[in-house]
């Protein structure tokens, strides 16, 4: 059956999204079943989080350099290295300085930093909007093109976007973030001069960042409703966002494309179509829906791609996010940064897991509240 | 003039290792209010003579010769868009392993309603209602409530009386039923088909009836057109059929069919396959497999001989 197409919808309007909210509302009226779904995910994700811990501690021991030197800085001598070393813990035993910072974990202190001098929470806290946002655009930017690529692909397999979809699959599975990100700066800030300069979250000459409520740029400025920053700050969020989105375009389209061509060849479409039903209806309602699944699972991977890539495109842009602060946490031998950083890492990846967990639950009635 | 005529019909399949010739020549028609049965091995072409019907068909899928006519309308000079308001409002199909035939993650209840939806002309408030009537008549217990189930509550006999109630929402003149109680146990096999020949004869409904099962198609058929390799090779009211069959094809099917008291050892296995329907054929599809053939049956065209007024078999040498 010929698919026009035109009639693939680009946004899932309103309609889903409401359903959404009623199986949420439903859900909640049952009463414990989502809650203890997620209490119970919760909880399993415990061991993991103590691996985590445990493991970051003895591996950031294990780097090589001395953070003790490092601080004592270029001039110091032996002894002012050892009455630092003294200061900081790091002369006491392993297990004893394990100890120590276990106890201060419970206590929810993550240590100090030594290259900046803050607790490392503060430091991460300051940090984290900007890597948050800098994927969040990237991965708004991925699904944007990806889906409905992906989608528009399997409905015209060999077609003109099936192959730019396959070929931008390839490039965007090719090519290193951080190498994107430097052709990016060459191409469109050092060669065509269409970018700003590639320095960071906002130029900070002819700018002042909005009042911190979120930490966000973009959103603050919004809230703020301070435009010209609002641009300032897309501007130089533009090129980075771009270089990883790419990275994480590829493996949502071939999913997506995948998952739609399973979904259209299936049983229930052919009901559909013997129906009569509409073909926008039998694309977005029935075939896309039953794709929710496999991809939502996969974005959430992505994301968590995503905030480890940024580690290399902070440094590229010089954007001040949590990965720019581990990169010169490792240099610097600073342990607690180091921990912290990952501790928080892992976090987020468990707290976006059992996100798309849930989401699972709301799209697919079988799944619900199993396990 | 019957309600649903298919007239000399060809379909070949362009595929990557040739032109698959998958019917050829089919003529079949379904008075209101009839239940004819297609019956054959797999690859007899079957499914897709029901597809065609449908406008349903792959790709690859090419009508060369012949006409479908519904209730007048010429079914396959419609354009798209006018088989698709065709589909659902005045033909309807229900297929085999109905658990996989339905959305699994929307409920039975709005799949009906997306149906009501389309082709009924109701008001939007009353699609609900409409939907849990059409459950109803079905004979489904509790609609309402079943209404708001997912097809994996819902067993397959279950699931199969929702595709009937989904394909009968709008009262459809002509209903094709490919397999439609395959995957069922025994008792729920009855009770399906026992719904569908109600449904027929209450709504004057024309039904075709795919199945590779004789003595289902037996039980409740009006007429039975047995169809080997593209062919229908035999047609005749269901008892004159079973009783004298003519071609030696029907005739093997039959040994092939259990009845009661039948054992393992009094079945009879139909030597041989379907014949490769790309490249060249003879004339009789089913000669390869025949033992009663004669050197004549791959030259001549082979033609029809009419038994009786309703008893068709397409053999030169029918048996009596």
């Amino acid at each position: 059956m010929p698919i026009a197409p035109g009639c693939v919808r680009l946004s899932m309007g309103p309609h889903p999204l409401r359903r959404a909210a009623q199986a949420v509302a439903a859900a909640t009226m049952a009463g414990e079943p989502l809650m203890a779904f997620v209490w119970k995910r919760l909880l399993g994700t415990i061991p993991s989080l103590v691996g985590v811990v445990v493991l970051t501690f003895f591996i950031s021991r294990a780097l090589p350099g001395d953070p003790a030197a490092f601080f004592a800085g270029p001039a110091a001598n032996a002894a002012s290295i050892a009455s630092i070393r003294a200061t900081l813990g790091l002369d006491r035993p392993l297990p004893v300085q394990f100890v120590s910072y276990i106890v201060d974990l419970a206590q929810g202190n993550l240590g100090r930093s030594l290259t900046t001098g803050q607790p490392v929470l503060t430091d991460l806290l300051e940090r984290l909007p900007a890597s948050l946002e800098l994927s969040s655009f990237a991965l708004l930017f991925a699904i944007g093109i990806a889906i409905p690529m992906g989608v528009w692909a399997a409905t015209r397999i060999n077609g003109g976007v099936d192959h730019a979809c396959r070929a931008l699959v390839t490039v965007g599975a090719a090519f290193p973030t951080f190498f994107v990100g430097l052709l990016f700066v060459y191409l469109f800030y050092f060669l065509l001069g269409w970018a700003p300069q590639p320095l960071g979250r906002l130029d900070e000459i002819a700018f002042s960042p909005p009042p911190r409520v979120t930490g966000a740029y973009t959103i603050d400025a919004v809230i703020a409703g301070d435009w010209p920053v609002l641009r300032a700050a897309l501007a130089q969020l533009i090129l980075p966002a771009i270089s990883l989105g790419l990275f994480a375009l590829a493996p949502i389209a071939r999913i997506t494309r995948a998952a739609m061509l399973e979904a259209l060849s299936s049983d229930f479409i052919r009901t559909a179509r013997a129906s009569g039903l509409p073909v926008r209806k039998i694309l977005m309602a029935y075939a896309f829906r039953n794709v929710l699944l496999p991809v939502s699972s996969v974005l959430g991977m992505v994301f968590s791609f995503l905030l480890g890539s940024n580690v290399l495109i902070e440094q590229v842009f010089g954007w001040q996010g949590v990965g720019a602060y581990a990169v010169a946490a490792v240099i610097a031998s600073d342990y607690a940064a180091v921990q912290g950083f990952v501790l928080m890492m892992a976090l987020l990846y468990v707290l976006l897991n059992l996100l798309v967990d849930v989401f699972a639950t709301l799209v697919d009635p079988r799944v619900r509240f199993e396990g | 003039m019957a309600q649903l005529q298919i007239d000399d019909l060809s379909v070949e399949f362009r595929t990557r290792h040739g032109v698959v010739r998958a019917l050829d020549g089919v003529s079949l028609s379904v008075s209101r209010g009839e239940i004819v049965g297609v019956v054959g091995e797999s690859g007899s072409g079957k499914s897709v003579t029901a597809y065609t019907v449908m406008g349903l068909n792959d790709a690859a899928a090419r009508i060369t010769k012949g006409a479908i006519t519904m209730g007048g309308i010429d079914l396959l000079a419609a354009r798209p868009e006018a088989m698709r308001e065709l589909r659902g409002r005045e033909m309807a199909m229900i297929f085999q392993s109905p658990r996989t035939a339905l959305n699994p993650i929307r409920k039975v209840g709005k799949q009906i309603e997306d149906v009501l939806q389309e082709h009924a002309a109701l008001p939007r408030r009353d699609l609900k209602a409409a939907a849990i009537a059409a459950l109803a008549r079905v004979r489904i217990p509790d609609a309402e409530r079943r209404a708001e189930a997912y097809p994996f509550e819902l067993s397959g006999g279950m699931c199969q009386r929702v595709m009937i109630a989904m394909a009968l929402a709008c009262t459809p003149s002509v209903l094709i039923a490919d397999e439609p109680t395959t995957g069922l146990d025994v008792t729920t096999q009855a009770v399906i088909m026992d719904l569908i020949r109600e449904m027929s004869r209450a709504t004057q409904m024309s039904t075709l009836l795919i199945t590779h099962d004789l003595g289902l198609a037996g039980e409740y058929c009006d007429r039975i057109a047995v169809m080997h390799a593209g062919h229908i090779v035999e047609i005749a009211p269901t008892e004159e059929l079973l009783e004298r069959p003519a071609h030696p094809y029907t005739r093997r099917l039959l040994a092939a069919t259990p009845v009661p008291d039948s054992r393992l050892d009094d079945l009879n296995a139909i030597p041989g396959h379907l014949p490769d329907l790309r490249g060249a054929l003879p004339p009789c599809r089913f000669s390869g497999r025949c033992e009663l053939r004669q050197p004549i049956c791959d030259e001549a065209e082979l033609p029809w001989t009419e038994l009786s007024p309703q008893h068709l078999v397409r053999c030169r040498f029918p048996l009596s």
